[in-house]
């Protein structure tokens, strides 16, 4: 009997857990920077969903590529269609964890986020560096890395390679609020 | 010990079902879009005949086209280069889906302007719908002067076009459009020739790769010029992207390139070698 018991108190446990301590985003920004001699391209993507589980510290994101919106309609329809073919890989994700979560607080705090992200259909280890704030109604991230378009088999003719850095700045801000 | 191994199972399971959850909850949380299909094909024109694609907002197109002559006049004409109609035109997206356009051909110095509108668009997602539907309508003035003893006035100078154009993106690189036209003209060169056309046209473009397509286009009319020896149009273009440019190689059985008289004046027989090699240009602004 006492194994029961110990068995649904794990269970409620967990699915106490699951539903109380998640905080979500769905209008997080993610905006890329693409610099180089000819020519500087610039997008941001404001409706980036991200999730953070505060009693595991593991995160997620997903993105959708269509909704990354450019200076140049013809730029945005070229991202889409000749880049990141958004039509057979729409979302880009990110699954990870937030190294030392539990040190977070009120304050800035500066994170170290392991993970995997996923563009153009492959998958990358990566280390982002953040800041993070976090309180009872809010967990706030904000940050910049690198991305190389190689690792992502995004292939860039050669025609417009002064046009198209090879390393990408990719900065966000997501601010998650409690989940349900 | 078999209690330890259960707990620890269930502790796993549930942890396990934390890591995988994640983006689960994303993927039900992400609002539900409607995703409308863009880029159905790369240009304004399929080849000669207006596509379904607008310019964008503000976007200004400057458009230079040439119609060689035909290659099969030889090599003293240099197999038609010595001959060109060309075209140049400004296009400018109104709205996103309203273009206006005008023109100006070599080729019995016609005038030509016309507006495009996108009034249904191809959807994924929450709206699904299945094919996109423009409207189209222009009207061309020939401004050539008319030979002594068949001088017309100004309206007998122009000729109205109006079309449906209905299309559909397939797939990533297969797109096709039907497109329902009527032509119509105020002066004709005799009394047996009809005023109004009715035309059915096919295009489809066929992408090689990200920024090469192929693309064909026919015009199939339902009543033809008796003046001249009528052909319906048939051409063949390649669509080659380079940046801020769409390049497009043409091989086509007419040398113009405004609706009313590619659709309705073509005398070229394809398959004969009366083939006008073109290429359109464009730089947007």
């Amino acid at each position: 009997m006492k194994i029961i018991y110990t068995l649904f108190l794990f269970l409620f446990v967990a699915f106490f857990a699951n539903g109380q301590e998640r905080f979500l985003t769905k209008t997080g920004t993610i905006s890329f920077f693409s610099k180089s001699p000819m020519e500087n391209i610039e997008a941001e993507n404001s409706q980036v969903l991200s999730i953070v589980d505060a009693d595991s510290g593991q995160m997620a994101i997903a993105i959708l590529m269509q909704s990354f919106l450019f200076e140049k309609a013809l730029m945005q329809e070229h991202f889409n269609e000749n880049y990141v073919e958004s039509e057979i890989y729409p979302k880009a994700t990110f699954k990870g964890n937030i190294i030392d979560f539990d040190k977070i607080s009120a304050t800035e705090t500066p994170v170290k986020i392991f993970g995997v992200i996923t563009i153009h259909g492959e998958s990358q280890k990566i280390t982002i560096e953040a800041i993070a704030k976090k309180t009872q109604v809010a967990i706030l991230m904000t940050g910049d890395f690198y991305i190389n378009l190689a690792d992502f088999a995004v292939d860039i003719p050669s025609i417009v390679r002064n046009k198209i850095a090879q390393k990408i700045k990719v900065s966000f801000r997501f601010n998650h609020k409690p989940y349900k | 010990m078999r209690n330890y191994i259960l707990t620890g199972c269930v502790l796993l399971g549930s942890f396990q079902m934390t890591a995988q959850d994640l983006l689960t909850i994303l993927d039900k949380e992400t609002p539900k879009s409607e995703n409308v299909v863009t880029a159905t094909f790369k240009g304004t024109r399929i080849v000669n005949g207006h596509s379904i694609k607008n310019r964008k907002s503000k976007e200004l197109e400057f458009i230079i086209a040439h119609r060689f002559g035909r290659v099969n006049t030889g090599f003293e004409e240099l197999f038609g280069l010595d001959q060109a109609n060309i075209r140049f035109a400004f296009e400018y997206g109104v709205t996103d889906d309203l273009t206006a356009g005008l023109g100006r051909s070599s080729f019995e110095k016609t005038y030509d302007g016309y507006l495009k509108y996108a009034l249904i668009k191809q959807k994924k997602g929450a709206n699904n719908f299945p094919f996109a539907v423009s409207l189209f309508g222009s009207v061309a003035a020939k401004s050539q002067k008319a030979v002594v003893g068949s001088e017309r006035t100004f309206a007998e100078s122009l000729y109205y076009v109006g079309q449906v154009l209905i299309a559909k993106k397939v797939n990533a690189s297969f797109s096709v459009q039907i497109t329902p036209t009527y032509v119509h003209r105020n002066l004709t060169a005799v009394a047996a020739d009809p005023h109004d056309i009715f035309a059915l046209g096919f295009g489809t473009r066929l992408k090689l790769n990200k920024r090469v397509s192929l693309n064909a286009e026919y015009y199939q009319q339902f009543d033809k010029l008796v003046s001249i020896v009528a052909r319906n149009s048939l051409a063949f273009g390649v669509d080659i992207e380079t940046g801020g440019h769409v390049f497009q190689i043409i091989l086509s059985n007419a040398i113009t390139m405004v609706e009313k008289s590619f659709i309705t004046e073509s005398t070229g027989n394809f398959f004969n070698g009366d083939i006008h090699l073109g290429f359109n240009l464009s730089r947007t602004f």
